[in-house]
């Protein structure tokens, strides 16, 4: 079984570098929108720090949206997805590791750019700190919730709006509590029970997130 | 048992069962939404801080109650039918989206009709306001997947998980929700001192709920019926019933 994660696991993040403009993608995508706020809206410091939390969260969350596509896209139409649930693993497991491939190629990545966005966005140091551990936590929730809806979707003709619109309602919370950490730390108050509270999220949709989705891609396989 | 439950479940005898209950949910509805808007419009006292205008929680608070109380029933029945395929659950959560939507948009309207003389802005955020707006989302998400599917089966158990999903997320969002907004700013408009209710208050504010309720049954049943109809439309039971008539 764990064989079996791991091979899939590699396969997947061998598959990703093999087709590295893409990969790059989300992360320009990220630095993108968060540059357009100054632009759009001031570019004083001041404005800028008070925006900050809330607008890296949410471009980070855009960023993940629009790279939920790979996790089962290609395998979905070239047969893997259903050879993946003829084995005789638990789909869950499989699934996990899927998804911790997806993490590993997009979540990281952004949590890794974050502090020059933080920087653009003249966060102070403590909130690029805790910026980094918000979206460590947030992010890989970002991906297991966004696998429960493109395995829903990923048959649907132009599914993307469509997966937008049922995911990120799901996606609340995780904003919440990540943007008002970083709020809060640039105040310089403890963030504790946000962090604490990200954790929490993070090991709920660990546990139940893998499992929604094997039952999703069955649903899925069974069109 | 399980011959009783596949047969009564049966689309066909459901069809024909439901036509002799509908009528009795309506005029119940009626009757009590009537008398209880008469009670809470001209009977229960006036609030001595809200005035008048408060009156439309008879309306408001109902509609969000059942809000939430559809979108329990569709998680519901949803679970069941994907668990032991019974189709007529899968209709009736169906059927009950668009409902339990209307319900929670006429909740966020009133709200927000309430709140144009109480908070002096039609749109505050709200804890429990925003809670509701997202309740809405989710009936939409709900209601653009079983619509994006072709295929009947598949795009009911699909919808059918996401509700299921989103029923574990419900308390998740709204605890969220309610703690950006103490944490955002704190006790300033959207709390007042609640005196307990006035028993002459909260018996149109009953009455109305039980209306609600009696009415969403009919509704739901008249959706079911048609639903029940459209899917069934190349079998037997619903030629017979077009040759009949």
């Amino acid at each position: 079984m764990f064989n079996a994660f791991s091979h899939l696991l590699i396969r997947d993040l061998r598959l990703a570098l093999r087709n590295r403009h893409e990969l790059a993608n989300p992360l320009i995508f990220f630095v993108l929108v968060v540059s357009l706020f100054p632009l759009a809206v001031t570019p004083t410091p001041d404005a800028l720090r008070a925006m900050a939390p809330g607008v890296i969260w949410v471009s980070a969350l855009l960023a993940v949206l629009l790279s939920l596509d790979r996790l089962f896209k290609q395998d979905y139409e070239d047969g893997s997805l259903d050879q993946l649930m003829l084995s005789p693993n638990p789909l869950m497991i499989l699934v996990l590791a899927k998804v911790l491939a997806h993490w590993l190629l997009t979540g990281l990545p952004l949590v890794i750019i974050a502090p020059l966005l933080g920087l653009f966005m003249s966060l102070p140091m403590e909130a690029v700190n805790v910026l980094i551990y918000s979206l460590l936590l947030g992010t890989p929730v970002l991906s297991l919730v966004g696998a429960i809806g493109v395995s829903l979707t990923v048959a649907v003709n132009r599914g993307g709006v469509l997966l937008s619109l049922i995911i990120l309602p799901l996606y609340i919370p995780i904003l919440i509590f990540g943007a008002n950490a970083v709020d809060v730390a640039a105040d310089g108050m403890p963030v504790r029970g946000q962090l604490l509270f990200l954790g929490a999220v993070l090991a709920l949709a660990l546990s139940l997130a893998p499992l929604a989705t094997a039952v999703a891609l069955r649903i899925t396989a069974s069109r | 048992m399980w011959n009783w439950i596949q047969r009564f479940s049966s689309p066909k005898y459901f069809y024909a069962m439901s036509a002799a209950l509908i009528p009795w949910f309506a005029i119940s509805a009626l009757l009590i939404g009537v008398y209880g808007l008469y009670l809470g419009l001209f009977v229960a006292p006036t609030d001595y801080q809200q005035g008048e205008s408060y009156r439309i929680i008879f309306v408001h608070v109902p509609a969000a109650w059942m809000s939430l109380f559809i979108y329990m029933v569709m998680a519901i029945s949803a679970g069941i039918g994907l668990i032991w395929q019974i189709r007529l659950a899968d209709m009736v959560a169906a059927a009950s989206a668009p409902i339990g939507a209307s319900f929670t948009f006429l909740a966020l309207v009133t709200g927000m009709l309430w709140g144009k003389p109480m908070w002096g802005a039609y749109w505050v955020w709200d804890a429990r306001l925003t809670s509701e707006l997202i309740l809405l989302f989710l009936y939409f998400g709900y209601m653009a997947l079983q619509s994006a599917i072709e295929d009947q089966r598949s795009a009911d158990k699909a919808s059918g998980l996401l509700a299921i999903v989103g029923v574990v997320n419900i308390p998740i969002i709204h605890y969220s929700v309610e703690w950006w907004n103490t944490l955002h700013q704190g006790a300033t408009v959207t709390k007042f001192d609640k005196p307990s209710m006035h028993i002459d208050m909260l018996i149109p504010l009953l009455l109305m709920a039980v209306a609600f309720k009696l009415f969403y049954a009919a509704v739901v049943l008249v959706r079911t019926r048609n639903e029940a109809l459209y899917r069934d439309r190349n079998r037997r039971w619903v030629r017979e019933l077009i040759e009949r008539m």
